[in-house]
């Protein structure tokens, strides 16, 4: 006797309420899908998008000739050529900043080759195009032109060379490039990471570990978490008027005889990405410790750990991976933020690498940012060709970091 | 008399262990013999664990908890003001209910509480007496440096045993050592404690009371207190064979012949 088993459905009735409920699941997984799907077309869209204006077709005119400065073609060139034909047509003053930037006997054949272009020839771009477009419209393109631009050579190419990477930026795009960028932005995630790091786990372990639940911790944890969502602006308001202005001796160097400088420094900008990463980085921690098992504490205090023996021989080394894991997320946010940077400062146009802590700076987002808001075509071709490297750097440091704890998980 | 007055290990006295104003364990009174095992039994949830837990002082960690009463070791009172629990927990060591080796290797297990506890000797022949002591020596002599996350479940818990002996207790907790392990293993970790006697006093908590009869001299039969307070307490405490033959309460006589519990 089991009074429930008739309230079931049985036969015909009960293939039906199966077909439904195996009909209800494709409905289900198949919305899943296509999530999958549209996130994935947004994000092959928007890789679309960075290729195709960081490679194309390019008309440009020489502004004088070369046949004025040499008989030969300047490709043939040897650097002995290119530097008389430097000496004999800079004027005088600008012959000696360049020097003075770089001894022009020691600069190499290429960079003298650019300086030629740059300096004498002067290329000037009449229009770019798209990647899409310089494939499928070519011999349009051509013909558009042989009819507005008779002088003009028309060009197949890439925005993105190594020559890009290890330039730093001028203000003509075709000899513009990004190292000072790149090297300003590894400096700024590296001060900001030194910074949150231990910083950021040092609360972790004492938000975990020690601190008992009270009011006043718990209302500095609630604060943790809703700090993580606080807007990047505000903290680049909060990096102006602590680092830049109110500790603005340290942060200028002045206080190390740093005599040229202001507060808008590359330091500044690393201990306000540091800021904004913290609490990202102390909740990764703070979770990383929870996961470690309690039999483990138990287990060291069971043979006599003090507290800190406990966790500096235990807790912190199951840890870490997660806090390393915690860490990438912080780069990876680093490393993109533009706002505060805006705010503390960075440069727009700087042509010198940053050379320690008290430099000024420019950073990768920043650079894109101004490119893209400039009027020619040819500064969204390279900060298309930006956007590639950031993109690069941003996974290769992750790949680093992902190593890392790969590295520290495998010991047991 | 086969013995004169029997040496007491350790001692509690009106020991009540409160989680806030809760007292899970309430009235406890035992005299607790040198080199002898004693195990409390009782039902799930009347407090033997943390009546164990509260002798070397683990349950410390358990916020707003805190105990009255005393509990004496050589006369002394772990509970006193000028008592470091780090030291109490050196004396009175712990294997607790699942196998929880360090995530290190099989030799740094033994090492580690003795390292920290400052110890001067020499670590190897340290590791070779504690393994030996815990009858595992022969099984992993071979393969120190290996995980001993690589062991058997068995072979773990009797490396707890090993890291607990390392570092020279004067007593031995364990909480329901056995519960995670099959057959043979048990009586494995059954037959140390025989051998382990001879120079530690071993405390146990086991929910098989045939476990109970098996290893133990003395035995403690914890029961929730009938006022429906929902605290445990020590209703019965004596020699083992007396508790499983001849018992003096009408519950336990109820628990250790299966018509309650």
């Amino acid at each position: 006797m089991n009074p429930s088993r008739d309230h079931y459905p049985k036969g015909e009735e009960l293939q039906r309420s199966l077909s439904a409920r195996y009909r209800n699941a494709s409905i289900w997984q198949i919305l899943f899908l296509s999530a999958l799907v549209i996130a994935i077309l947004s994000l092959a869209a928007l890789l679309y998008n960075v290729v195709d204006g960081a490679f194309g077709y390019v008309a440009f005119e020489y502004k004088n000739d070369p046949s004025e400065f040499t008989a030969k073609p300047l490709d043939d060139l040897n650097q002995q050529e290119l530097l008389d034909i430097l000496t004999a047509n800079l004027s005088s003053g600008a012959f000696k900043k360049l020097d003075n930037e770089k001894a022009m006997e020691k600069r190499s054949r290429s960079d003298l080759h650019t300086l030629v272009l740059e300096r004498l020839i002067q290329i000037d771009t009449k229009q770019t195009w798209s990647m899409t477009d310089s494939i499928f419209r070519s011999s349009e393109i051509k013909a558009e032109v042989a009819e507005k631009y008779p002088d003009a050579k028309l060009e197949f190419r890439s925005w993105l060379t190594p020559v890009f990477l290890t330039t730093p930026m001028s203000s003509k795009a075709e000899f513009a490039g990004v190292r000072t960028a790149i090297l300003g932005s590894l400096w700024m995630v590296g001060i900001a990471i030194l910074f949150a790091l231990p910083i950021g786990t040092g609360a972790a372990i004492y938000l975990q570990e020690y601190a008992s639940k009270n009011l006043l911790n718990r209302i500095i944890q609630t604060n943790i978490n809703n700090l993580a969502g606080v807007p990047s602006i505000v903290y680049g308001m909060l990096g102006l008027a602590i680092f830049v202005r109110a500790l603005e001796p340290l942060t200028s160097g002045s206080m190390f005889g740093v005599t040229d400088a202001n507060g808008r420094t590359i330091l500044s900008a690393g201990l306000t990405m540091g800021t904004l990463v913290l609490p990202l980085i102390i909740i990764n921690a703070q979770e990383a410790i929870k996961a470690v098992p309690d039999s483990l504490r138990q287990a060291a205090f069971g043979v006599g750990a003090t507290r800190w023996q406990t966790v500096w021989h235990h807790v912190l080394p199951n840890a870490l991976p997660g806090i390393l894991t915690g860490s990438i997320l912080a780069v990876s946010r680093a490393i993109g933020e533009t706002a505060p940077l805006i705010v503390v400062g960075a440069s727009t146009f700087i042509s010198i690498d940053p050379d320690g802590p008290f430099s000024k700076f420019t950073a990768l987002p920043i650079q894109i940012y101004q490119w893209t808001t400039r009027a020619q075509s040819e500064f969204h071709a390279i900060a298309a060709s930006a956007i590639i490297v950031l993109l690069v750097l941003l996974l290769s440091l992750n790949a680093a970091a992902i190593l890392l704890r790969n590295r520290f998980q495998k010991k047991y | 008399m086969q013995n004169n007055q029997p040496e007491i290990a350790i001692e509690t006295k009106n020991l009540f262990i409160f989680y806030g104003s809760f007292a899970a364990v309430s009235e406890v009174n035992m005299k607790i013999e040198k080199q002898k095992i004693t195990a409390i039994i009782g039902p799930s949830g009347c407090g033997k664990s943390t009546l164990l837990r509260a002798f070397n002082r683990m349950n410390d960690f358990v916020p707003s908890s805190y105990v009255t009463g005393e509990i004496l070791l050589h006369g002394q009172n772990l509970y006193g003001k000028d008592i470091d629990p780090v030291e109490v927990r050196r004396k009175i060591g712990m294997v607790f209910q699942k196998p929880n080796p360090f995530p290190k290797s099989i030799y740094e297990n033994i090492t580690w509480g003795a390292k920290i506890n400052g110890f001067k000797g020499n670590m190897d022949e340290l590791v070779e007496q504690s393994l030996r002591g815990a009858a595992l020596w022969d099984e992993v002599k071979d393969k120190l440096k290996k995980s001993a996350y690589e062991l058997s479940g068995g072979q773990q818990q009797r490396l707890c045993i090993a890291r607990t002996i390392a570092i020279q207790p004067d007593i031995i907790l364990m909480d329901e050592p056995a519960s995670a392990l099959d057959p043979i293993s048990t009586l494995r970790i059954e037959e140390l404690m025989q051998e382990l006697k001879q120079n530690y006093t071993i405390i146990i908590v086991t929910h098989n009371m045939q476990q109970a009869a098996r290893v133990s001299d003395y035995t403690a039969m914890m029961m929730l207190e009938k006022d429906g307070s929902r605290s445990g307490t020590v209703i019965e405490f004596s020699e083992t064979k007396r508790i499983f033959t001849n018992p003096k309460d009408k519950r336990t006589e109820d628990y250790v012949t299966g018509r309650f519990g």
